[in-house]
């Protein structure tokens, strides 16, 4: 069933869509071997140290594992803040 | 002469290895080729019983390695396809018998006397997996379409391509075309664009490889099974063949075709 109508009738989407969704989110941990713990304590670091240097506001932060093939790559999308003015 | 050396895993077990490897095997030789394959799951032979030579052994892979016999010795020739050989995997003993380099050592020798060596491996990811992997040209791996092979299957596809032996070539086993059309098993697609390797073969689930098992005949020596049909592909692709793929979702239902149309806009 296409999941568009197991949505409509209100039913659970299809098994195999649920595997490939699990398997999705399992295998970018297993072949980095970095779970979602390790992950945000990452972030935290990377939030510590670039905001020893610049202000950036830490909410906006976001940290996440792309994709291509079998490549991963650890995409940083850090939002700098805009400089204050500073008074003469 | 110069083989090639193609081993066959998994790393989950119970997916199809051995049969895989006794299939490709007799279709290659079933071609006239000169065809080695080597049980390289030791403690746990299966590959002789697969081909029917069991009641054939006298020396095993490791009587060969530790020097109890001649390479030739230990070589069981199917008297069916006589150009098909066995090399079957040492019972007793246990996987640390046997070393990478001297599978490495055992498959250049063989090299000038065959055209293939197939390498049946054991299931896991540790010593027997990498002195299966060790002397190969090209790396098989066998999944099923189930959530648990297909997790496996990454891991090993990442230890052989950190090995350099990558990129491995994938074969889905025992795919259910019926329980695709509902919804219930992954499709090719979806595994293939999960594990983001080549695929090689797709071989549907058939009772009668259960059926070949019990006799030691392999089933492609059966010209009406369709999983015959599919090992025979899968070693004609190793041979450099575009071989398109058996069409296992013919009739597939209404809603399926429906959002096929539409996902693909109507072309």
């Amino acid at each position: 069933m296409p999941d568009w109508l197991n949505r409509l009738l209100g039913r659970k989407p299809d098994s195999a869509v649920q595997a490939k969704e699990r398997l999705q989110l399992v295998l970018v941990h297993d072949r980095t071997d970095l779970s979602p713990a390790k992950l945000a304590e990452l972030k935290d670091e990377i939030i510590e140290a670039i905001s020893r240097h610049i202000e950036i506001d830490p909410q906006a932060v976001q940290i996440e594992i792309s994709q291509e093939g079998r490549e991963q790559r650890l995409i940083a999308d850090i939002p700098l803040r805009p400089r204050r003015r500073r008074g003469r | 002469m110069s083989a090639t050396v193609v081993t066959i895993t998994s790393g989950k077990g119970g997916v199809g290895k051995t049969t895989a490897t006794a299939n490709v095997a007799a279709a290659l030789a079933a071609e006239g080729h000169k065809v080695v394959c080597i049980d390289a799951d030791i403690g746990l032979r299966n590959l002789d019983v697969i081909l029917g030579l069991e009641n054939r052994i006298v020396y095993d892979l490791v009587d060969v390695i530790e020097g109890r016999c001649r390479l030739r010795q230990a070589m069981i020739r199917d008297k069916r396809l006589p150009t098909l050989h066995l090399i079957p995997a040492a019972q007793t003993r246990d996987k640390s018998a046997v070393s990478p380099s001297d599978m490495v050592r055992l498959c250049n020798e063989l090299r000038h006397e065959a055209d293939w060596i197939l390498l049946d491996s054991p299931a896991g990811i540790e010593r027997g997996f990498r002195n299966a992997i060790a002397p190969a040209d090209i790396v098989l791996v066998i999944t099923n379409p189930e959530i648990s092979a297909v997790r496996d299957a990454d891991r090993i596809i990442g230890l052989i391509e950190a090995e350099e032996k990558g990129p491995a070539r994938l074969v889905v086993n025992r795919l259910k075309p019926e329980m695709v059309r509902r919804g219930d098993m992954l499709a090719i697609e979806d595994v293939v664009e999960l594990l983001a390797v080549d695929l090689i073969g797709v071989v549907p689930d058939d009772e009668q490889v259960v059926v070949s098992a019990n006799r030691g005949l392999p089933i492609v020596l059966d010209g009406k099974s369709r999983a015959g049909q599919a090992f025979r592909n899968i070693a004609r692709r190793l041979q450099g063949e575009t071989v398109p793929f058996l069409d296992l979702e013919s009739g597939a239902g209404f809603f399926e075709r429906l959002s096929r149309f539409l996902r693909s806009g109507g072309n």
